[in-house]
């Protein structure tokens, strides 16, 4: 049987690698696909819970994140179309129109 | 067991590596792919057979699409700096605290009250049958909002990427340079 | 009653002296001098009532007029005391003062400082009776130094010649020496007897160990020879003479100088017991008898030659005192206020018929021109050269015979060698000035005139006391004034001598030849041969020089004492200026170079602090401005940075130390 501080371990690792990236990367897109990236290692400490305490709450839970991140992926391109109608440029350090 | 354990999650962590690191943003892509097949993997080690066949089916088969798709939109030339300039400084924090957080993990219990769908009542019910069940008496509120919220998404999206109606005398939006 | 009356006797003056001092200038001259005089004409007439009194109690008695220090052990008050010393003194003071004003009347009319003048007058009253009438040492004190400051005030009173500034000024000082040592007379008293009451120091006198005894009585002598111009302070005397000759009568003659034998007599027991001071009193007394007289044979200023004669005088009064006479020496007082202070009024008649004129080189020829000066000049002039039956005869034959009978030979050849010399230089001075050839300035001689009555009027009282007040003391020894005094001015433990009528007479005759000789060898020198004078001084020149100018003693003090104290007071002023005056501008220069350090710190310490709260503001503010970079990016990476904050706490808070009991399965 695999332990379960494992599964883990494992998402801990890959929630970090998502995070870093996020805060890396200056490409906008690949910062989304990090977020993405985040959202999966929530999903394997989710379902891993779920096996090992019987329950399937945590498959459900799964599911929706699911659902979630493809609304949020959705709503994040289209932003970055529209920035990118404007500007002609996805750098995320490029983009600071939000300073007054 | 334990290989399969070991090879899905050596590939998980390597892909995901990867796809913060690559200097091209389709190889990118193409290593979240790698993730997500093989997540779909230790789903289907946990078995959630069925949610391993979503993941495959909405995740990698629909949103990765979009993403590409948008990718392309941008023809992105590859420039020479695809980190920050001060990256090191992150990537040195983001290691430390993923450090902190392997040893608070491993030292906290793991508790939690134990449900009734052991192993062996899933394979009986079905994989599908079971989450099916669940999800439309237990979570059926939620279903339905993340049915609107998904609809919201939609229209969002549309909303948002729509070419703006040209009108007489106005420019594109533009954006005040600093 | 008889409080109230010794009272009164200080206070006349005092209104008058307040009411003249202070408000003098919105009044009349006239009335100013009626105030003045009759002040002291009213306190005559109280003395009178206290002489009544005394005669009938003659036991001594104190008044308290204020009790002024007293804690612990000591009690001094402003008290009198009055026996009849005091009462005999008081009349002198009194009496000869009254006729004195009355003169000055006269004699200061249209004077621009007349007020002035009589407030002085009336404040020398004050301090007079005071110092006749203290029943303690203080109070003779403050009348002692009392009367020094208005013998300054009034010897200085025409301020304008400097000569007569510089003249005060010097009897201030050469007073003041005398003062030292009656200061230091005093300390030694009140340590011995813890009291300075008359009363209780005189009465336990015979307690003293001859040692502190000889040690008070020189000190109280310094400060006798000071006051009364003997050997070696007499240098102020003569000077004095620059004041109005009024001044000259009352202060130089009758009533000041005196002062110091009035208080050697009053302390006549502490003198018994220290015979080495007494001694010393006897031998200065003596000398300067002599001493003075001598001088006063060459002077040629009228003023000037009654002042050594004064000097002289005082020296025999101190003689008396020296051999035990204290009786004689208070006669000797009195009749010599009588006739001094009639000879200087006449004197000053004669300076004012002659508009101002005081060299008698430039008189002569007087005597029908002023007849009722002349007349009472000449009483004045036999009654000081001894020629019975005028006062000055008795009291100086009392003097002598008292010397010469109690063994005191040396003494006596010393008054006896002085009286001659009086009898001379006093003639001589009436010659000169009354008979002979008119030397008399023509413009002067147009204007002589005799003196107004008011001036006069005095002068013939004067001249009356000065005839008959010597029977006040007839018969020698037995009179009714010796009787008087007998109580309070015996020596202790004295023999009296019984003397019998043959020596008597004797030394009567003796002392009756001496002045008629030196009235004949006068005669002889000025009105016969009057250029025998003249002669003698050309054959003898370093003597004739050396008597002129007074044996140099003024020289010489100024070349010894005077000098090096200057040079001192200079040597003070070199440090004053140099060095401490560096000083305090070296102190003035640190506030100044504190000043400039102060404001450097202000500038650059304080500011600069107050600029780097804003600059660092400023840079604060810079910082936190970066937060809103507008990149999202950064915005994200703060997220996180809280959120790793924020599980942090919350793992940390809700397990806590559970994290030890981990269990990994």
């Amino acid at each position: 049987m695999i332990p379960l501080s494992a599964y883990v371990a494992l998402s801990a690792i890959l929630f970090m690698t998502g995070l870093i990236g996020v805060l890396i990367r200056r490409n906008f897109i690949v910062v989304l696909m990090s977020v993405e990236i985040m959202l999966n290692a929530a999903n394997i400490n989710l379902v891993a819970f779920s096996h090992y305490l019987n329950s399937m709450a945590g498959q459900m839970s799964a599911l929706f994140i699911i659902a979630v991140a493809a609304a949020e992926a959705a709503i994040g391109l289209a932003i970055i179309i529209v920035i990118f109608r404007g500007k002609m440029a996805t750098n995320v350090d490029q983009i600071n129109i939000l300073k007054w | 067991m334990w290989l399969l354990f070991i090879y899905f999650a050596t590939v998980s962590v390597v892909a995901g590596v990867l796809t913060v690191s690559l200097r091209n943003a389709v190889h990118c892509a193409l290593a979240l792919l790698t993730l997500l097949f093989h997540i779909a993997g230790l789903f289907v080690m946990l078995n959630a057979e069925f949610l391993a066949a979503v993941q495959i089916i909405v995740y990698a088969g629909a949103i990765l699409i979009l993403y590409l798709f948008v990718l392309m939109l941008m023809n992105l030339k590859t420039e020479e700096q695809h980190l920050h300039k001060k990256h090191s400084y992150l990537l040195f924090a983001g290691m430390g605290l993923l450090a902190e957080l392997l040893i608070l993990l491993m030292l906290s219990p793991y508790g939690g009250r134990m449900g009734s769908a052991t192993p062996e009542v899933v394979l009986t019910t079905g994989p599908s049958h079971a989450v099916g069940i669940t999800m439309f008496s237990d979570y059926l509120l939620l279903f339905e909002i993340v049915g609107v919220f998904l609809l919201g998404a939609v229209i969002g999206a549309i909303v948002l990427a729509k070419t703006p109606a040209k009108t007489e005398n106005q420019e594109p939006a533009n954006f005040p340079t600093p | 009653m008889f409080e109230l009356l010794v009272l009164l006797i200080p206070l006349f003056p005092l209104l008058a002296v307040l009411a003249n001092g202070l408000y003098g200038s919105r009044y009349s001259h006239e009335l100013a001098g009626r105030l003045a005089c009759g002040s002291v004409g009213l306190s005559f007439l109280c003395t009178l009532g206290v002489f009544t009194s005394v005669l009938a109690n003659p036991e001594p008695r104190e008044v308290i007029a204020y009790s002024w220090i007293f804690g612990g052990n000591l009690s001094i008050n402003l008290a009198f005391l009055i026996d009849p010393l005091t009462t005999i003194m008081l009349l002198v003071v009194t009496g000869v003062g009254f006729l004195i004003h009355v003169y000055s009347v006269g004699y200061m009319h249209g004077e621009e400082g007349f007020t002035r003048f009589f407030t002085y007058m009336n404040l020398f009253m004050v301090s007079m009776l005071l110092l006749v009438m203290g029943a303690n040492y203080v109070v003779l004190f403050i009348g002692w130094e009392g009367v020094g400051l208005c013998s300054y005030l009034l010897i200085g009173y025409y301020y304008e010649k400097i000569s007569a500034g510089k003249a005060a000024t010097k009897a201030f000082v050469v007073n003041r020496i005398g003062d030292a040592g009656f200061l230091i007379a005093i300390f030694l008293i009140f340590s011995q007897f813890g009291s300075l009451d008359y009363s209780t120091v005189l009465s336990q006198a015979s307690s003293l160990s001859t040692e502190m005894a000889t040690a008070i009585t020189i000190c109280l002598l310094i400060g006798a020879f000071g006051k009364s111009a003997q050997l070696p302070l007499h240098t102020w005397l003569p000077d004095a003479m620059e004041g109005p000759t009024p001044v000259s009568a009352l202060i130089h003659a009758a009533t000041m100088v005196t002062a110091g034998v009035y208080m050697v007599v009053r302390n006549h027991a502490l003198f018994d017991m220290a015979p080495i001071a007494l001694t010393t009193v006897g031998i200065i007394g003596g000398l300067t008898a002599l001493f003075a007289a001598t001088i006063g044979l060459v002077q040629n200023d009228i003023k000037r030659v009654l002042a050594y004669s004064t000097v002289s005088q005082l020296g025999y009064m101190f003689l008396a005192c020296g051999v035990g006479a204290y009786t004689a020496a208070i006669f000797h007082l009195v009749t010599h206020a009588f006739f001094k202070a009639l000879l200087f009024l006449s004197a000053g008649a004669v300076i004012h018929s002659l508009s101002g004129e005081q060299d008698i080189r430039k008189m002569g020829g007087l005597h029908n021109k002023i007849p009722t000066t002349h007349k009472v000049f000449l009483v004045g002039t036999l009654a000081i050269a001894g020629i019975p039956p005028l006062a000055g005869f008795w009291s100086k034959d009392e003097i002598m015979a008292h010397a010469f009978v109690y063994g005191y030979y040396h003494l006596y050849a010393l008054a006896a060698i002085g009286a001659f010399l009086t009898s001379f230089y006093m003639f001589r001075l009436t010659y000169l000035t009354f008979y002979g050839q008119s030397r008399v300035d023509p413009p002067v001689a147009k204007h002589i005139h005799e003196s107004p009555s008011m001036m006069m009027r005095p002068l013939l009282i004067l001249a009356g006391l000065a005839a008959v007040g010597g029977f006040l003391g007839v018969p020698p020894e037995h009179g009714w004034f010796q009787g008087f005094l007998h109580d309070v001015a015996t020596p202790l433990g004295s023999e009296t001598h019984e003397v019998g009528i043959g020596m008597l007479l004797g030394l009567m005759g003796v002392a009756v030849a001496i002045a008629l000789g030196g009235w004949g060898l006068a005669h002889y020198m000025y009105s016969i041969r009057p250029q025998m004078a003249n002669e003698w001084a050309e054959k003898s020149p370093q003597v004739y020089s050396t008597l002129l100018n007074k044996y140099y003693v003024d020289e010489f003090y100024d070349r010894f004492i005077v000098e090096p104290f200057k040079k001192l007071g200079m040597l003070w002023d070199w440090f004053d200026q140099h060095i401490l005056d560096r000083f305090v501008n070296g102190v003035g220069k640190w506030t100044d170079i504190s000043a400039a350090g102060i404001t450097w710190t202000e500038k650059h310490v304080i500011y600069a602090g107050l600029n780097v709260v804003g600059y660092g503001n400023h840079l604060l503010a810079w910082s936190w401005r970066k937060l809103q970079s507008g990149m999202v990016h950064h915005y994200a990476a703060i997220l996180i940075i809280g959120l790793a904050i924020l599980i942090h706490l919350v793992v940390l808070w809700f397990t806590g130390s559970s994290l030890a009991n981990s269990s990994m399965y």
